[in-house]
C-alpha cells in the first residue's frame, strides 16, 4: 500500500477520488470517428486543401540529483512516498528554496537552443486543485520566464525550416495518481508524490510547423539537444520528457489561423506523429462537414489511436497565476551565464559536420554516431586510438549499437572500452586476423573486459599467413575436388568461390583470404 | 513560586543560569498558572505539560553539568497555534487542521529550544490568523484579561493574553497586518513586528505569505528585543529572509531618547479616532518629547488605502495558500465528500473553515480572477510601492513614526462580528507597515475608561528594530505602564 515514510500523511484517497476521475472520463463519449467522410475526395487531396499549423510544448525534467525546492531525490523507481519531505508534500508551514543546479541546467538549456536568458524571471503559482498537486499550485513561471526566443533548424521531407521557441520557463512536476492497478482501483486512487517537486522546464515553440513529421522531427532534435548537453535523460518511458500539440487547420492561402485544439498525453516518440496526424484529419473531416472545431483540450489515447476531448474552452481552469510571494526575482547575471556557458558541451549538429569533415565520414554514419554525446564521445576515441575513422565507424554503428541494442543497455554501461576496440580494429587492419573471426572476438572481449590480442593469442585465432602450410591445404582442396577444378580450368570461374572456400574451411577459417585466394589461384592456373 | 512569574524574561535567564531558580520550578508555575486562568481567558489550545517539564528538567541538568547555557535558558514560551513543533498538535485554531500533528520544527521552533526556551503551550488565535479579535476561532473566543466581556485583540489574541495574565514572560504571535500590535496594545503588553525578512516563516502555517512575519509579545521592550536576538536572522529553508546583519539590540537600549525624530502623521490619525486613545496618544508624545526627541509632523497620503490593498493583497495570497487544506494529505476530511473529488473537497472545505477564512478565500479567488487581476491585485501592488515611497519619504524627515495602535481600546466580543468591515477598520494603523516591510512595536501608554489598555505604535526603518526597542525602552523607563497587570 502507498503510505508517507513517516506515517502522517495518507496519500490514500477515498472512493470519491476515483468516482470523480471516472465522471470527468464521461466526457469521452464524444469521439469523433474517424475517416468518416461522406465526400469523394480523397485524403491526400483534404490535405492539400488545408494547411496544419503546429506548435509544442515540451516538458522536459532536468537531470539534478534533488528536486528543484527541496533536498529530496529525483530518483526515479523508488519506493512509493519515499523521496518526500515536508516541502513537497506541501506541508503546512513548508517553504520552497530553489535549487542552484536546477537553474544552471535550464540556463545550459536555454543557451543551446538559441534563447535569450533573462537577467530576471519570476516564479508564479498556477493554481488549480488536484489530489497529486499537494499545495493546490503549481510553481512555475508566466508572465516573466527564465529565457524568450530561440529557433530551431528541422529538416523533414527535404524541405529546411526554422522553428521559433517562444519561451523557456522552469517549473515543479506534480505527484502521481494511480489510478489502476489496485485491488481496490474501483473505489479508491493512490498518490505517489515521489515525482512532486522534480524539476522541469517547459519549451514552448511558435506555432511553425506544418506537418506532423515536421512537428516529429522538431521534438527528435529538441531531445538530441537536451540529451547531448546534459540536461535530459531523453526518456519518455519513465515521464522524463513529455510533449503536448497545439494543432489547429486552415484552408491553403489563409492567413488566419484556425482553432486550435491542445492534444496531451503523448507520451512516446512514436506517437507524437500519429496523434497529430489523427487530429489534423479529425479537424479536416469537422469542416469538411460544416463543422466548427472547437477549442478543446484532448486526450491522446495510444490504445485507439484517437484524441478524445478532455475539457472545453469554457471548462478550462481559471489558473489565477500571481507571483509566487514565498520565492525572490530570479537574478541571472552575465557571469552566471558565461560560467554555464563554458560548460555547454559541443552540440550534436556541430558534431556531425566535424566528423563528416574531419574522419570523412558519411552523412548517415555522423548522424546515427552524434545521437548521443556519450555515443559520439565513445566513437571518437575508438577512431583516434585505432587510426582508422571508418573502420571505427562500422564497429560502432555495426556490432556495438547491435549488441547494445539486443540487450537493451547504455553505452555508459558497455563494459568494452573503446581502446579495447581499438585494438581489436588494429588487429584486422595488421591483418592479424580476419573480419570474420574479428566479430567472434569482438563477442569474447564485449563482456570480459579482455584485449583483443589475449584473445587471439590464447584461442590460436591469429590469420594463418604460413605460405607452406596453407600450400598444402590448397593441394588437398584441389586434390579432393578434382571436378571443380577441372570446370574452373575449363573456363568456369564460378567454381572459385567454391575452391577458396574450401581453403577456408580447411585452415579452421584462419587462413589469410588474401593470401589463400592467391596461391589457389597461382596453383589452379599452373 | 508564582511570584517568579512576575519576573523579566532576562531575570528568569540570570537566575537559571545562575542556580538560584531551577527551570523545572518555572515551567511547573507558568503551567499551573495556565490551568489555573486558562478556564476564564481560554487563551490556550494546547499546554504541554509533560514535555514542557521534561525540556525544563534538561536545562536543569545542563546547568547542573556546568554546560554554558542559552540566552532564553529556562523562560517559558508560548506560541501562536500556527506554528508547527514536531509531534504537537497545531491547529491555527481551525476545525480543518483539527487532528494536524506536524512531522518537524518550525526554524523559530528550532532556534528557541537551542536558545534554551521552554516551550509551555500553543495560544488560540483566529483561524489561520484571519481577524482582529480571536473571534474566529474554531475553540472560541479569548478572553481579555483586563475586560472578560472584551476582545484581547486579533489575530494573536491568545499570546498576548497570556502574557498579560502573567503566564508566561514571552510568546510568539504572527503579525499580517497588525495581529501582534494590535492584540500587544489590547493586552497591555509589547508586541513587536520584526522587518519582513528579518525572523523565518518556515513552519509558519501561511496567511499572506509577503505580509506575515513572527514576533516576540513581552511585558517590557528589553525582553522582546532579547526573544527577538534569538529568532532574527537569515535561514537558508526561507528564501524572504535577509542577509541584513543582526545587531545587538540588547545594546541598543540606552534609555536615552535625546534627539530622536519622532515622525507624527497628524491628518492621518485626525479621524476616527477615540478620544481615550487620542489622548493617550498626545501624553505618550508628550513625555517623549520631554525626554528630548523632537516630534516632526510626516505626511502619509496613500495610508488611506492601505486597509482596501490589505484586503486585496493578503485575500489573494490566503486563497493560495489554504488551497492545500483539501482533506487529501492530512487534517479534516469531510465523511460527506465520497460521490466525487469535487464533493470531497468542497464538503470538507466548507465544514473545515470557518466563515470568515471561507469570506477571504472567495475575496482572494476572485481578486485573482482572470479579468479582475489587473483592476484588483495588480492595482493593489501599484498602491503598495506609493504607499512604501510615502514611508521612505517620511523617513526622511523621522527615524520612526508614530501613531496609536488601534483606533479604538479593547471592544466588547460580539460588538462587531456582524460587520466584517468595521472589524477590517480595526486595523487602519496597523496594515501599512506589513505592506511597507517595515518593523513595528506596540508599547502600553496608557488606559481607557475601564481599564481598558491602550497601545502606542511606533513604526520604524527596514531592518532598524534598535531604534524601536530604543524607544520603547526609555519610555518604559518614564512610565509605568508596562508594569500594571490585571486582576483575574
Amino acid at each position: 500500500m502507498y503510505t508517507a515514510a513517516a506515517g502522517w500523511c495518507l496519500p490514500r484517497l477515498n472512493n470519491s477520488i476515483a468516482a470523480g476521475a471516472s465522471a470527468e472520463c464521461d466526457n469521452y463519449t464524444a469521439i469523433h470517428v474517424r475517416f468518416g467522410f461522406r465526400t469523394p475526395q480523397s485524403e491526400a487531396q483534404l490535405i492539400v486543401k488545408y494547411e496544419p499549423v503546429i506548435g509544442l510544448e515540451i516538458h522536459a525534467q532536468l537531470r539534478t540529483r534533488t528536486k528543484i525546492f527541496c533536498g529530496c531525490s529525483t530518483a526515479f523507481g523508488a519506493p512509493p512516498n519515499s523521496q518526500v519531505c515536508p516541502t513537497c508534500l506541501g506541508l503546512p508551514g513548508a517553504l520552497p528554496v530553489l535549487n542552484r543546479q536546477a537553474v544552471d541546467f535550464a540556463i545550459k538549456a536555454a543557451l543551446a537552443l538559441g534563447c535569450a536568458v533573462q537577467p530576471e524571471s519570476i516564479f508564479a503559482r498556477k493554481n488549480y486543485f488536484y489530489p497529486d498537486l499537494p499545495k493546490g499550485y503549481q510553481i512555475s513561471q508566466y508572465e516573466k520566464p527564465l529565457a524568450l526566443g530561440g529557433a530551431v533548424e528541422v529538416t523533414a521531407a527535404g524541405k529546411t525550416t526554422q522553428i521559433g521557441l517562444t519561451r523557456i520557463h522552469m517549473e515543479e512536476d506534480a505527484g502521481k495518481s494511480l489510478h489502476e492497478g489496485f485491488f481496490d482501483s474501483d473505489r479508491n486512487t493512490y498518490v505517489d508524490y515521489n515525482r512532486s517537486g522534480v524539476p522541469l522546464i517547459e519549451i514552448v515553440s511558435e506555432p511553425d510547423m506544418r506537418s506532423a513529421a515536421e512537428a516529429a522531427e522538431f521534438f527528435t532534435h529538441l531531445r538530441e539537444v537536451l540529451v547531448s548537453i546534459g540536461v535530459n535523460d531523453g526518456n519518455m518511458e519513465e515521464g522524463s520528457l513529455r510533449c503536448d500539440a497545439n494543432v489547429s487547420v486552415r484552408p491553403a492561402g489563409q492567413a488566419k489561423f484556425g482553432t486550435k485544439a491542445e492534444v496531451k498525453n503523448v507520451n512516446s516518440f512514436r506517437y507524437l506523429q500519429k496523434a497529430i496526424e489523427y487530429e489534423i484529419t479529425r479537424q479536416i473531416e469537422v469542416l469538411e462537414e460544416g463543422g466548427r472545431v472547437m477549442q478543446e483540450t484532448r486526450l491522446w489515447d495510444s490504445s485507439t489511436g484517437r484524441t478524445h476531448s478532455m475539457r472545453s474552452k469554457e471548462e478550462a481552469h481559471d489558473y489565477r497565476y500571481f507571483p509566487e510571494p514565498d520565492l525572490p526575482p530570479l537574478v541571472v547575471d552575465t557571469a552566471r551565464i558565461e560560467a554555464v556557458r563554458a560548460t555547454m558541451p559541443e552540440l550534436p549538429e556541430a558534431r556531425r559536420r566535424r566528423f563528416v569533415a574531419a574522419y570523412a565520414l558519411p552523412e548517415y554514419d555522423a548522424g546515427v554516431l552524434t545521437q548521443s554525446s556519450e555515443l559520439a564521445d565513445y566513437y571518437e576515441q575508438v577512431a583516434r586510438d585505432s587510426g582508422n575513422p571508418k573502420a571505427a565507424s562500422n564497429w560502432v554503428m555495426g556490432e556495438l549499437l547491435r549488441t547494445i541494442n539486443d540487450r537493451g543497455m547504455n553505452i555508459a554501461d558497455v563494459p568494452l572500452t573503446p581502446a579495447a576496440l581499438a585494438g581489436l580494429v588494429a588487429l584486422v587492419d595488421k591483418g592479424t586476423i580476419s573480419s570474420s573471426i574479428a566479430k567472434d572476438v569482438f563477442g569474447k572481449m564485449f563482456d570480459s573486459g579482455r584485449s583483443a590480442d589475449d584473445i587471439v593469442a590464447a584461442d590460436g585465432l591469429a590469420q594463418n599467413s604460413d605460405e607452406a602450410a596453407l600450400l598444402a591445404i590448397v593441394h588437398d582442396v584441389m586434390g579432393k575436388n578434382a571436378d571443380a577444378v577441372t570446370q574452373y580450368r575449363a573456363g568456369k570461374n564460378q567454381t572459385f568461390g567454391f575452391l577458396v572456400g574450401q581453403v577456408m574451411k580447411g585452415s579452421g577459417g584462419k587462413a589469410n583470404p588474401k593470401l589463400a585466394n592467391e596461391l589457389l589461384k597461382r596453383e589452379l592456373n599452373r | 513560586m508564582a511570584d517568579v512569574l512576575n519576573r523579566t524574561a532576562r531575570e528568569i535567564r540570570d537566575e537559571v543560569a545562575g542556580g538560584t531558580l531551577s527551570a523545572v520550578d518555572v515551567c511547573g508555575a507558568s503551567l499551573d498558572r495556565m490551568d489555573a486562568v486558562n478556564p476564564a481567558l481560554n487563551a490556550f489550545n494546547h499546554i504541554a505539560r509533560d514535555r514542557a517539564l521534561e525540556r525544563a528538567g534538561e536545562i536543569d541538568r545542563q546547568r547542573a553539568s556546568g554546560a554554558t547555557l542559552g540566552p532564553l535558558a529556562g523562560v517559558p514560551i508560548a506560541l501562536k497555534d500556527n506554528m508547527c513543533v514536531k509531534g504537537m498538535r497545531t491547529t491555527a485554531s481551525s476545525r480543518i487542521l483539527d487532528n494536524f500533528i506536524p512531522p518537524y520544527d518550525a526554524t523559530v521552533v528550532a532556534r528557541l529550544e537551542r536558545a534554551g526556551a521552554v516551550i509551555v503551550a500553543k495560544t488560540n488565535c483566529d483561524e489561520f490568523a484571519m481577524g482582529s479579535s480571536n473571534e474566529n476561532s474554531a475553540y472560541g473566543a479569548v478572553k481579555n484579561p483586563w475586560a472578560a466581556d472584551r476582545t484581547p485583540g486579533g489575530s494573536s489574541g491568545g499570546s498576548a493574553a497570556a502574557v498579560a495574565a502573567r503566564c508566561v514572560p514571552l510568546s510568539l504571535g504572527s503579525d499580517t497586518g497588525g495581529s501582534i500590535r494590535q492584540p500587544g496594545s489590547f493586552c497591555g503588553v509589547v508586541g513587536f513586528k520584526p522587518t519582513y525578512g528579518r525572523v523565518s516563516r518556515y513552519g509558519l502555517l501561511a496567511f499572506a505569505s509577503s505580509l506575515d512575519q513572527i514576533g516576540p509579545f513581552g511585558r517590557t521592550a528589553a525582553d522582546a528585543a532579547l526573544a527577538l536576538s534569538v529568532l532574527a536572522g537569515p535561514d537558508g529553508a526561507d528564501a524572504t529572509t535577509a542577509t541584513e546583519p543582526v545587531p545587538d539590540y540588547l545594546a541598543a537600549l540606552t534609555g536615552d531618547v535625546k534627539g530622536i525624530r519622532i515622525g507624527v502623521p497628524r491628518a492621518f490619525v485626525s479621524e476616527g479616532v477615540d478620544a481615550d486613545v487620542r489622548r493617550t496618544f498626545d501624553e505618550a508624545l508628550e513625555t517623549l518629547r520631554a525626554a528630548g526627541a523632537t516630534l516632526v509632523d510626516v505626511e502619509l497620503p496613500h495610508a488611506k488605502y492601505a486597509i482596501p490593498v490589505y484586503y486585496l493583497v493578503a485575500t489573494a495570497e490566503a486563497s493560495s495558500n489554504l488551497a492545500r487544506y483539501d482533506g487529501v494529505k492530512y487534517g479534516y476530511r469531510s465523511p460527506h465528500g465520497k460521490d466525487s473529488l469535487k464533493a470531497l473537497y468542497s464538503r470538507t472545505r466548507d465544514e473545515g473553515f470557518g466563515p470568515e477564512v471561507k469570506r477571504r478565500i472567495m475575496l482572494g479567488t476572485y481578486v485573482l480572477s482572470a479579468g479582475y487581476y489587473d483592476a484588483f491585485y495588480l492595482k493593489a501592488q501599484q498602491v503598495r510601492t506609493l504607499l512604501r515611497r510615502d514611508y521612505e519619504k517620511a523617513f526622511q524627515k523621522a527615524d520612526v513614526v508614530a501613531m496609536p495602535t488601534s483606533p479604538m481600546p479593547p471592544f466588547k466580543l460580539g460588538e462587531k462580528t456582524d460587520d466584517p468591515l468595521q472589524m477590517y477598520l480595526a486595523d487602519v494603523f496597523t496594515v501599512s507597515a506589513n505592506l511597507t516591510g517595515a518593523p513595528g512595536i506596540s508599547i502600553p501608554c496608557g488606559f481607557a475608561a475601564g481599564r481598558l489598555p491602550i497601545g502606542l505604535q511606533l513604526t520604524g526603518r527596514m531592518f532598524d528594530e534598535s531604534t524601536l526597542f530604543r524607544i520603547a525602552d526609555a519610555y518604559e523607563r518614564l512610565t509605568d505602564w508596562h508594569t500594571q497587570s490585571p486582576v483575574i
